[in-house]
C-alpha cells in the first residue's frame, strides 16, 4: 500500500502546478452523465453563460423576468454546456519496461505509471472519469478512484515480454490513453487502433523509451537477451548492428505516426533521462485537443 | 649464475618460456574475446539482423605485441636478472684491511666506506678472518682478526681523523706484525716516507692490495698576511690540468652569526701542484676571518684557521691641540705613527668618534683633561677590554689629574710638576732603564745603552706603585706603570710619546715595548722559546671532514709540543689559546708540499669506484605488471565493456591512476583582500562550532547596529584561526572562552603578542556570567587563565567609573550582555593618575587597553539574524530589552575605543584649553 501511495504522491507532486486538466468531449451524445465542463457555448449546465434576447420560439418559462425587468427587451438567461468525458488508460505492465540503462534513472515503467497516474490526477479533478482498461476498474470520478488507480498501476509488473493493449471495455467516443516502449508488435497495437478508431475513440500513444535504446552504445561480441530471456541475439561486433538497429528504430516510430495519423490519435516519444512535467504537459494538449 | 653481458641471470633455465611465446601468439590469435551478455529489451527490433562477417572480432596485432611483451618482461624478470653483478673475489686466509684514515680521505669518505662494506661484505661470503685498521688510529697488541661482520657493523664509526699517521709509531706496529695475510689498503693517495717501509712489511706478509680515488686531493696552507693583502696558497698532490677552486672566507658578522665573508678563485695552472691568490680586505673585515676553506672540499686539508697573526689591532691615536703646525718630529704621535704603521690600523679622529669604531687600544699622548662624557665612554670601553695607554707631557704634568684622588684613567696617583733630570738647569745625568723585572711584560727585551731619560711624571708613593710599575729607571722611579681596570688596563708612559723628554721613542725598544704590550700586532710564527713552559687550551678543533667543533674537554697542549707544528691525535688541529694571543695549528702547515703515491709494480692498484649490483626484476616484473593492465583496459575498450553502463568506473579508475592530483588555489590573498577592504570585526575560532556561530552572528549583530548609528561601517565579520590566519588587519577580536578550546601554538602566540604590542584589542568572554567571581572558580575562567598566561597582558583592575570606555559614544556605567554582571577588567590605571580639582575625570591611560575581559556573553545579546531580529532571549519583558540595548551600547563603545583611542578622554581638557586660550 505504501507503494502506491508513493506513486500517488509522486503523481500528485507532478500533477500539482498544473491548471485543472479540460479533456473535450467530441460526441455529446455519448456523455452519460453532466459534469462541470463548460463548453464555451450556451447549453445544459449549471453555470451561467449569457443573457440573450428573448425570441417568438422561447418558452414563457425561459424568460429571465429579473435580467427583462430592467430594460423594455425580454431576456433569457442562458447556462454554458457543460459535460463530462471518460478517459481510459492502458499501461504497459510488460518484462520489457522494467529495463532502465542507469541505476540513476527510473526504469520505463516507472516512469509509465507515473505519468499515466499524473495524467489521472489531473483529469479527474478537471472532473473527468477515468479508467483502466484492463482492470474490471470503469471510469469513474473522484478521490476514491484516485485511490484504485494508483492501487492497480502499482501492482506488480505481468511477466510477457512485450506488452500490447487489450481494449476490451472500450467505451465509444472515450477518449484513451496507451503508454507504453512500443517495441513489441506492432501490429496489435494496430488493431487496438483501428477498432478504437471505429468505436470514434481518440487518445495520446505515449512511447517511453530509454536513452540506450535510442542510442544503441554497444560495441563488441555481444548477446542481447530480452528482459525475460526469451529472446537472444549474438552478435560478434554490436557496433556495426548500431545504423541498423537506429533504422529500425525510426521505421517503428514512423510506422506508429503513421498509424496514429490514420486514426486521429497523437503520438509522442518520452525518454526516461528527461523531466517528466513536459511529457505530462504533452498529454495535457493532447487529451485536451478538439475537433 | 649466467652472464649476457652486463647482465646476469640468476635463474637462466627461466629464459627458455621465451621460446614458447610465438606459440601463445598463436593461440591469442585464434581465441576471440568473450562475449557480453546485455539485458536489452531493444533486442526484439535487432533479430534477423546479422553480421556482416562471419569471422570473429580478431584481437589487433598491437594488443597481441603488448600481450607478448609483458608475458616476456614477466618470464625474463622471474629468471632473476641483476644488472653489474659482483665479480667474486678469490682468495682465503686472512686479510687485513688498512685505512690511513687521513684528511685526505675524507673528501670521498662515503664512497670509502661503500668499497670497505663490499670489500667486508665478499670477506664474509667467503669466511676469511678480517683486521681492519686504521693507520691514524693504531691498535695495540696482535692484530684484532675477527669475523668480517663484526666490522662490518662497527663501519659506519669509522672516521678519518684530521692528522697524518705518526711515523714512529707505524714503524714500531709494523715491527710487531706476524704471520701471514693478504693486506688491502685503502690509499689516501699521498706520499709519505713511512708507507714505503710499511709496504716492505706487507708484502713480505703476502699480496698487497691498493685502492686509490681519481679524485684530486687539494690542501690550503696559512694564509699569509703580507703588503696589505691575505695571501692564500693552494696545493695539489697530481699535476693535471687547469682548475679552478673557489675559496671562502668564513667568519663572525657584527651580530655573531657566522656567515661568509669573502669569496675568491684560486686557479691552478696546466700541470702546477701550487696555486696562489691575494685577497685585499678591508681590516674590520679581515680582523672577523676565522678561517678560509675551499669550498665543495670535505676535509680537514682543505680548511686553514687563522689566528691572531692575520688580525691587526686597531690603534687610536689621539693627541692634545697642535699649537704649533709643521714641526712633524715634534707632534706628540709622530713615532707611535712610525711605529705602528707596519703592523696595526691607526684610526683618527676625535675620541668620541673613535669610541664608537671600538679600537683595540686607544692612545692617549699627553692629554689631561677629558670632559665627563668621553671619561665615562673611555672608562665602560677599557672595562669592555679595551687598552687605554697614556703618554706624559708639558700638559699632563702641569694639570692636576690624578693628583690627589687616583683617577680610574690613570694607573697611579702623580706629583704635581714632575722632574727633568741632566739638563742645563738641573743636577745629575739623565736617566737610564733599569732592566725589565721577571713580572714584568718586558722581561726579556734588552735594553740598548743609549736610552736615557731627560724628563717624567713622578708616581706618588703608594702601596700599590710597586705592583704597578713594570718598567722602572735606574733610580727605581716608575717609567711605565700599568693596573687592570675591569676587563681593560690602563698604561701610562710616564715620558712623552716623542724624543722631548727621552730617546725612547728612537729606540728599537719603543716598538718592542709597544708589541709586548700587545698594541701592535706579534709576528705569526711564535719561536719555540717563548712558548716554552706555557700550556694552551685548544677553543676550536677540526675534525677530519674540516669541521670546526667546539674543543669542548680537552686537555691542554703544552708550548714545546705547539711549537713542533704538526699536528696528531695529541694535538688535533683547532686553534689554541694562551694567556694573551691564540695561535692556530693547521693541518698543512707552510712549507707542506704534496705529491701522489708511487706504488711499486708488486702491487695491484684498483679504482675505488664501486658500481653497485642492480637486481633488475622488480623494474621487470613491475613493467610486466603496468603492461598488463593497460592490456586490460584497452581489452575492455576493444570489447566495448568501457561503454554502457560502468563506463564511468572504469573511465574514473583510469584517470585515478594516471592523473595525478592537482593542488589547491591559494586563498590567502582573498582573506587579506576581504579584511583590509573595510573595518572588519573578527572573532577567534574555538573549534566548537555552536559557539564559532554564535560569535559571528553577534559581531553581525553589532556590526549592523554600528552601521546603523556611527560613522563606522563595517563589513560581515569574519572568522579568525589564531594558527593560519594573519591578525593584524582586525582592530578587534572578540575570544568567547571555552573550556575544551586547544591552546594556540608557540608561533599563534607570537602572532597574538605582536597584535596586541601593536593595538589589537582582544575582548575575552567567559560566558559564565562570572559567577565565581574574577578567578577560576568556573571551568572557563581556568581556561581564560591558562590561555592569557602566555600572553603579553598589562596589570589589570575592574573598569572604574571614569574609564574612557563608559564614554566613547554612549554614556554608560553598565555594560551587560546576555548576563549583567558588572565585573569587567581593562588595563590597569598608570598608579600615579589623579584626579584634578574640577575635571569629571581622571587623565587616564595613553592608549587603548588591549584586553578588556568580562563573562557577560556579550555575543548572544547582540546576535542578529539575517532579517534583524534578536536570536537569543535576554531578560524578560522591556528590562530585557533595555538590557540589550545596553549591551549593543558597550559594543559600540567598545567598538569606539579601539578605533578612535583616548579621544574622548582628551575631551576633559577642553575647559582647560579655552580657558587658557583666553574665551
Amino acid at each position: 500500500m505504501t507503494e502506491a501511495a508513493d506513486l500517488r504522491h509522486g503523481a500528485e507532486t507532478l500533477a500539482g502546478p498544473l491548471p485543472p486538466l479540460l479533456a473535450e468531449a467530441e460526441h455529446l451524445a455519448a456523455t452519460v452523465l453532466l459534469g462541470d465542463h463548460g463548453r464555451r457555448r450556451a447549453g445544459l449546465g449549471d453555470e451561467f453563460w449569457q443573457y440573450r434576447p428573448a425570441t417568438s420560439t422561447d418558452e414563457a418559462r425561459t424568460i429571465d423576468w429579473r435580467r427583462s425587468a430592467r430594460s423594455d427587451a425580454h431576456f433569457v438567461r442562458e447556462k454554458e454546456w457543460q459535460a463530462a468525458q471518460s478517459v481510459q488508460i492502458w499501461v504497459d505492465d510488460s518484462a520489457s519496461l522494467r529495463f532502465t540503462g542507469d541505476k540513476n534513472r527510473p526504469t520505463k515503467g516507472e516512469r509509465a505509471r507515473l505519468l499515466a497516474l499524473a495524467a489521472a490526477v489531473l483529469l479527474i479533478r478537471g472532473g473527468e472519469r477515468v479508467g483502466l482498461y484492463d482492470e474490471a476498474l470503469r471510469p469513474a470520478r473522484g478521490e476514491l478512484q484516485l485511490l484504485r488507480l494508483a492501487e492497480v498501476l502499482s501492482r506488480p509488473d505481468g511477466s510477457a515480454d512485450y506488452g500490447a493493449p487489450e481494449a476490451r471495455g472500450m467505451l465509444p467516443h472515450s477518449r484513451a490513453l496507451f503508454v507504453s516502449d512500443f517495441l513489441g508488435d506492432i501490429a496489435a497495437v494496430e488493431t487496438q487502433l483501428t477498432k478504437a478508431a471505429d468505436r470514434g475513440v481518440r487518445g495520446a500513444l505515449l512511447m517511453v523509451l530509454d536513452p540506450q535504446e535510442e542510442d544503441f552504445p554497444f560495441d563488441g561480441r555481444t548477446i542481447f537477451e530480452s528482459m525475460s530471456g526469451t529472446l537472444r541475439h549474438e552478435t560478434l561486433k554490436a557496433g556495426e548492428l548500431r545504423a541498423r538497429y537506429l533504422d529500425r528504430l525510426a521505421e517503428r516510430k514512423d510506422r506508429l505516426e503513421r498509424l496514429s495519423r490514420v486514426t486521429g490519435w497523437q503520438l509522442s516519444t518520452h525518454h526516461t533521462d528527461a523531466a517528466p512535467l513536459p511529457a505530462l504537459l504533452w498529454l495535457y494538449s493532447a487529451l485536451e485537443r478538439r475537433r | 649464475m649466467w652472464m649476457a653481458g652486463s647482465i646476469g641471470f640468476a635463474a637462466p633455465g627461466l629464459l627458455l618460456g621465451l621460446i614458447a611465446l610465438p606459440i601463445l601468439w598463436l593461440i591469442l590469435r585464434a581465441v576471440p574475446p568473450a562475449p557480453i551478455r546485455r539485458r536489452f529489451p531493444g533486442v526484439a527490433l535487432l533479430l534477423g539482423l546479422s553480421d556482416d562477417e562471419q569471422q570473429a572480432d580478431k584481437t589487433p596485432w598491437w594488443l597481441l605485441l603488448l600481450r607478448m611483451l609483458a608475458v616476456a618482461a614477466a618470464i625474463v624478470g622471474f629468471a632473476g636478472p641483476v644488472l653489474n653483478p659482483d665479480a667474486e673475489r678469490s682468495g682465503d686466509g686472512p686479510l687485513l684491511v688498512l685505512v690511513d684514515g687521513t684528511w685526505a680521505d675524507a673528501r670521498d669518505w662515503p664512497r670509502r666506506v661503500d668499497r670497505l662494506e663490499g670489500l667486508l661484505a665478499e670477506a664474509s661470503r667467503a669466511g676469511r678472518p678480517v683486521a681492519m685498521v686504521s693507520l691514524t688510529d693504531l691498535p695495540g697488541g696482535d692484530l684484532p682478526f675477527q669475523a668480517a661482520d663484526t666490522w662490518l657493523r662497527s663501519l659506519p664509526s669509522l672516521e678519518p681523523q684530521a692528522w697524518e699517521p705518526d711515523p714512529d709509531r707505524l714503524t714500531a706496529w709494523a715491527d710487531s706484525l706476524t704471520g701471514d695475510f693478504e693486506t688491502f689498503w685503502m690509499s689516501d693517495g699521498l706520499a709519505r716516507d713511512s708507507r714505503s717501509d710499511l709496504l716492505e712489511v706487507l708484502a713480505a706478509r703476502g699480496p698487497v692490495t691498493a685502492f686509490e680515488s681519481p679524485r684530486p686531493v687539494l690542501a690550503l696552507r696559512p694564509a699569509q698576511f703580507e703588503d696589505g693583502e691575505v695571501r692564500l696558497t693552494a696545493l695539489r698532490a697530481a699535476p693535471g690540468e687547469a682548475l679552478d677552486v673557489p675559496v671562502l672566507a668564513w667568519g663572525l658578522d657584527p651580530l655573531g652569526i657566522e656567515r661568509q665573508l669573502a669569496t675568491a678563485t684560486i686557479s691552478f695552472d696546466s700541470g702546477a701542484t701550487e696555486a696562489e691568490v691575494a685577497l685585499s680586505l678591508p681590516p674590520e673585515l679581515r680582523n672577523r676571518v676565522t678561517r678560509f676553506e675551499l669550498e665543495g672540499q670535505r676535509s680537514a686539508g682543505a680548511v686553514t684557521l687563522t689566528d691572531d697573526s692575520l688580525k691587526r689591532r686597531e690603534v687610536a691615536l689621539i693627541s692634545g691641540r697642535d699649537d704649533r703646525e709643521g714641526l712633524r718630529l715634534l707632534s706628540p704621535v709622530h713615532y707611535l705613527e712610525q711605529a705602528l704603521e707596519p703592523t696595526a690600523d691607526l684610526i683618527d679622529g676625535t675620541l668620541e668618534d673613535v669610541l664608537l669604531a671600538n679600537p683595540d687600544v686607544i692612545i692617549l699622548a699627553d692629554i689631561a683633561r677629558l670632559t665627563a662624557l668621553e671619561a665615562e665612554g673611555v672608562q665602560d670601553w677599557a672595562e669592555a677590554g679595551g687598552l687605554l695607554v697614556r703618554f706624559a707631557g708639558p700638559r699632563l704634568a702641569a694639570s692636576d689629574v690624578s693628583r690627589d684622588v687616583e683617577d680610574p684613567l690613570m694607573p697611579v696617583r702623580l706629583r704635581a710638576g714632575g722632574r727633568s733630570v741632566g739638563g742645563a738647569m738641573s743636577w745629575g745625568e739623565p736617566k737610564a732603564l733599569r732592566p725589565f723585572a721577571d713580572t714584568s711584560p718586558f722581561f726579556g727585551l734588552s735594553i740598548p745603552e743609549d736610552v736615557t731619560v731627560t724628563a717624567q711624571v713622578m708616581a706618588q708613593p703608594d702601596p700599590a706603585l710597586a705592583e704597578r710599575s713594570i718598567a722602572t729607571l735606574a733610580d727605581g722611579t716608575p717609567l711605565v706603570t700599568r693596573k687592570p681596570l675591569g676587563d681593560g688596563q690602563v698604561v701610562l708612559f710616564h715620558v712623552t710619546a716623542n724624543a722631548e723628554w727621552s730617546s725612547l721613542p728612537l729606540s728599537g725598544l719603543f716598538v718592542q715595548m709597544l708589541e709586548r704590550l700587545a698594541i701592535s700586532t706579534r709576528p705569526a710564527i711564535a719561536e719555540a722559546a717563548e712558548l716554552e713552559g706555557t700550556v694552551w687550551q685548544p677553543e676550536d678543533v677540526l675534525d677530519g671532514f674540516g669541521r670546526v667543533r667546539e674543543a669542548g674537554q680537552l686537555g691542554g697542549v703544552p708550548g714545546e709540543r705547539l711549537a713542533e707544528g704538526l699536528p696528531g691525535a695529541d694535538m688535533p688541529p683547532g686553534l689554541y689559546a694562551g694567556e694573551d694571543r691564540r695561535i692556530a695549528v693547521n693541518v698543512i702547515g707552510a712549507e707542506t708540499a704534496l705529491a701522489p703515491v708511487s706504488w711499486p709494480a708488486s702491487v695491484t692498484v684498483e679504482g675505488i669506484a664501486v658500481i653497485n649490483e642492480t637486481d633488475l626484476k622488480p623494474i621487470l616484473l613491475a613493467a610486466a605488471l603496468m603492461m598488463l593492465f593497460l592490456d586490460a583496459l584497452l581489452s575492455l575498450a576493444l570489447a566495448g565493456r568501457l561503454r554502457g553502463p560502468r563506463q564511468g568506473i572504469a573511465a574514473i579508475l583510469a584517470l585515478a591512476l594516471l592523473i595525478p592530483q592537482g593542488a589547491e588555489a591559494q586563498t590567502e590573498d582573498d582573506f587579506a583582500i576581504t579584511a583590509t577592504s573595510d573595518v572588519v570585526l573578527a572573532h577567534v575560532v574555538t573549534g566548537d562550532p555552536t559557539i564559532d556561530q554564535l560569535a559571528a552572528d553577534g559581531l553581525f549583530g553589532l556590526s549592523a547596529r554600528l552601521y546603523q548609528r556611527t560613522a563606522i561601517e563595517p563589513s560581515d565579520p569574519m572568522a579568525v584561526d589564531l594558527e593560519t590566519d594573519e591578525l593584524s588587519f582586525f582592530p578587534f577580536l572578540y575570544w568567547p572562552v571555552t573550556a575544551d578550546q586547544p591552546t594556540p601554538s608557540a608561533e599563534a602566540y607570537a602572532k597574538l603578542n605582536r597584535y596586541l604590542r601593536t593595538g589589537g584589542m582582544i575582548l575575552f568572554d567567559t560566558r559564565d556570567a562570572d559567577l565565581g567571581g574574577f578567578g577560576a572558580a568556573t571551568p572557563n575562567g581556568r581556561k581564560l587563565q591558562s590561555l592569557a598566561a602566555a600572553l603579553d597582558v598589562p596589570p589589570l583592575e575592574p573598569i572604574p567609573a571614569d574609564h574612557v570606555l563608559t564614554r566613547t559614544f554612549y554614556l554608560l556605567q553598565d555594560f551587560p550582555g546576555r548576563h549583567a554582571s558588572r565585573d569587567i577588567w581593562v588595563e590597569a590605571a598608570p598608579p600615579d593618575a589623579e584626579q584634578v580639582e574640577g575635571m569629571p575625570f581622571r587623565n587616564l591611560n595613553d592608549n587603548v587597553t588591549p584586553v578588556v575581559i568580562g563573562g557577560n556573553d556579550w555575543a548572544a545579546a547582540w546576535a542578529m539574524d539575517q532579517r534583524g531580529g534578536a536570536m537569543f532571549p535576554v531578560g524578560r519583558g522591556f528590562a530585557g530589552e533595555r538590557q540589550r540595548e545596553l549591551a549593543y551600547r558597550f559594543g559600540i563603545n567598545l567598538i569606539m575605543h579601539v578605533l578612535t583611542g583616548n579621544y574622548k578622554s582628551d575631551q576633559v581638557h577642553v575647559p582647560a584649553l579655552l580657558d587658557r586660550l583666553g574665551q
